[in-house]
């Protein structure tokens, strides 16, 4: 059905990735030198750690969304709309009552964030191994237990807060909003370094990921270990949303947004232009967005907010398509 | 033995109030009240005002939830589920930026406005599911109350108005006070008659070929049902915050027991949900004392929970 419009389209796929870079570069040049006075070095020195901050979020939102999308063969599911990232900021909530409890405060920042990560990625691979077994259980009521389960454990995270410093809550509540000036360098070396490795992994899988995109029954007679490899990527999915968690907080939408802008502006169904593809346009979405809601606009630190707004929307409109067929 | 039950519930909902009068951080007791002004004082300014509040805003809330479900035949919904209560926020937060000093009645209509028009888009929404998955109404309705927090955010956001806004949401009842709940009476007549003319919406979700045919107004009663769940979540709000999945939990735990018969059931929603809240706000006033957990995040884990337990559950019963 679509690979008509795909064939008769005059660009190839290489040709769009290639134009999708320059589109980056250009808007990364533009994001750095625009409105540089003042104490050039400190400026050019915040911008690029928001601007990594940024980078490292595309990567990770962009394919943890397009792995999960592969292996759910849907475009609707996404990590975060099934609660992954408020599983996330869950566990940080149970992590700190544990360690004020536990004393054991001298972890740091990095330590923290690692022992975070290996909390989500264990209970993550367990919840959507289940969820996603769960053999006739239809979209809509996997979708639908995603997002109650989701906020389930906002509000399980909320419920402890309070418990913890009932008097700090409401002014920790009216910072919980995504904001890409806050990781600090320790976390942003180490979100690199792992976001680095899950996209070699995903990389060398990429004509497997092509298979497995063809569902249990035929990736496992095309001799795939359908099973295996599922849980595998589960896990990778887990380490990306914990590294965009906790480099921004939660972003409910963004993945979804990304990679519905993959598809058809890539136009193609090979992993090997998908995930380039899907890493260049969550780029493009935050780092261009960033700079039109900042200097056309002047409305600084909105971003996360408009996303919200767009991807919610797009989310109604691709279940209404959905249901008109 | 069923009127048994419901003089038992009620027995129970008459203990948990007079207890709630007399819980809290100031000491009230019953042997000094009548001796001790200031005691006199905290009681009723304070205290039986929140306790009354409890009450009308548990029932109307959960009643509010029932009408939603019948208008739309379907068991997964609730003002705060379909963005009538999202919706509200927006109305409130429009009149904080405009005319921060507004009356608290002018905060009220606004809501209520808002709280109208969100539940009319989503009606208008899920008419246009063709194929009527039930799971899919309340998807549709979450996206939507999503659409509208992200608009609300974002004004609060431009307006520096985000800890305002947090603080109204949150379904807090320590701060309802004397001269600032009494509207919440007025919810609770509205309750009551939403009770009494409950099975016409029943006729009306069946939808407007089948309502026509047996002689009822369609479009009238649909609106009317609206108005109704639009003013009570309008009021609410603003006094005390938003009440997560109470109208989704209570409706679907009486259904669960004694049936569908609405004309039956009505008054046990209400006051299973006058209990519920009542419970949870107790619980919410011991768990820290001094301090307090708003209901608000309680019913959020709790009902959660049970909403989780029936998406599941509905999987073996066929919807």
């Amino acid at each position: 059905m679509h690979t008509d419009s795909l064939t008769h389209s005059r660009l190839s796929p290489a040709r769009r990735l290639l134009l999708l870079s320059a589109l980056v570069l250009v808007l990364m040049t533009i994001f750095m030198t625009i409105g540089l006075k003042g104490n050039i070095g400190y400026i050019l020195m915040h911008r690029g750690h928001i601007l990594a901050t940024m980078v490292l979020v595309a990567f990770a939102s962009g394919i943890g969304t397009l792995l999960f999308q592969t292996i759910t063969q849907n475009r609707i599911l996404t990590p975060s709309v099934m609660g992954l990232e408020s599983l996330f900021v869950l566990l940080q909530t149970l992590l700190i009552f544990a360690l004020d409890i536990g004393g054991l405060s001298m972890l740091g920042s990095v330590g923290r964030f690692l022992a975070e990560g290996l909390l989500l990625v264990t209970f993550a691979t367990l919840l959507y191994r289940w969820l996603l077994d769960g053999s006739g259980m239809d979209l809509h009521r996997v979708l639908l237990i995603g997002l109650v389960c989701g906020t389930l454990f906002r509000s399980a995270a909320g419920l402890m807060q309070r418990l913890m410093s009932p008097g700090e809550f409401a002014v920790l509540q009216s910072r919980i909003f995504a904001t890409f000036t806050r990781a600090d360098s320790g976390v942003l070396m180490v979100s690199a370094l792992i976001v680095a490795l899950v996209s070699v992994v995903v990389w060398r899988m990429r004509h497997r990921l092509d298979v497995i995109a063809l569902g249990a029954n035929s990736a496992t007679a095309l001799g795939i270990a359908y099973r295996r490899s599922v849980t595998g990527l589960l896990l990778l999915i887990a380490l990306l949303v914990a590294t965009s968690t906790a480099l921004v907080g939660p972003m409910m939408f963004l993945g979804l947004l990304i990679v519905n802008l993959t598809y058809p502006l890539i136009g193609s169904w090979r992993h090997r232009d998908l995930l380039p593809g899907s890493v260049l346009i969550g780029m493009i979405t935050l780092i261009g967005g960033q700079l039109v809601l900042e200097r056309l606009l002047g409305m600084a630190g909105t971003l996360s907010v408009v996303i919200e707004f767009a991807g919610g929307s797009l989310f109604i409109y691709l279940l209404l398509r959905k249901a008109a067929k | 033995m069923k009127s048994f039950a419901f003089t038992a519930g009620l027995a129970l909902l008459l203990g948990l109030t007079i207890f709630s009068l007399f819980v809290g951080v100031s000491r009230v007791t019953l042997v000094s009240l009548w001796s001790d002004p200031e005691m006199r004082e905290i009681l009723l300014i304070s205290r039986f005002p929140r306790t009354a509040a409890l009450l009308l805003a548990g029932s109307a809330m959960s009643v509010a939830g029932l009408i939603m479900q019948m208008l739309t035949q379907n068991r997964f919904v609730e003002p705060s589920v379909v963005g009538t209560t999202q919706s509200a926020s927006l109305g409130l937060l429009l009149v904080l930026v405009v005319a921060p000093e507004a009356p608290i009645i002018l905060k009220m209509g606004a809501a209520t406005l808002f709280a109208l028009l969100g539940t009319a888009l989503f009606m208008l929404l899920i008419s246009r599911i063709k194929m009527k998955s039930s799971l899919m109404v309340p998807l549709a309705g979450i996206m939507l109350g999503a659409v509208f927090s992200s608009v609300t955010t974002f004004f609060a956001m431009k307006f520096d108005l985000l800890q305002a806004l947090g603080a109204w949401e949150s379904g807090d009842f320590s701060s309802v006070m004397q001269g600032r709940y009494e509207l919440l009476w007025g919810v609770g007549i509205i309750t009551l008659l939403a009770a009494l003319i409950a099975d016409r919406f029943t006729v009306a979700g069946m939808g407007r070929d089948f309502s026509v045919n047996i002689g009822l107004r369609y479009r009238q009663t649909m609106l009317i049902g609206m108005a109704m769940i639009a003013m009570i979540s309008g009021v609410v709000i603003v006094v005390v915050g938003v009440l997560p999945f109470l109208g989704l939990i209570v409706p679907n735990i009486v259904s669960l027991a004694l049936g569908d018969n609405l004309r039956r059931t009505v008054p046990w929603v209400a006051l299973l949900g006058a209990i519920l809240v009542l419970a949870c706000d107790i619980l919410g006033r011991l768990i820290i004392h001094p301090f307090e957990i708003p209901v608000s995040a309680l019913l959020g884990v709790l009902g959660a929970v049970i909403f989780l337990v029936l998406i599941v559950r509905s999987k073996r019963r066929a919807y």
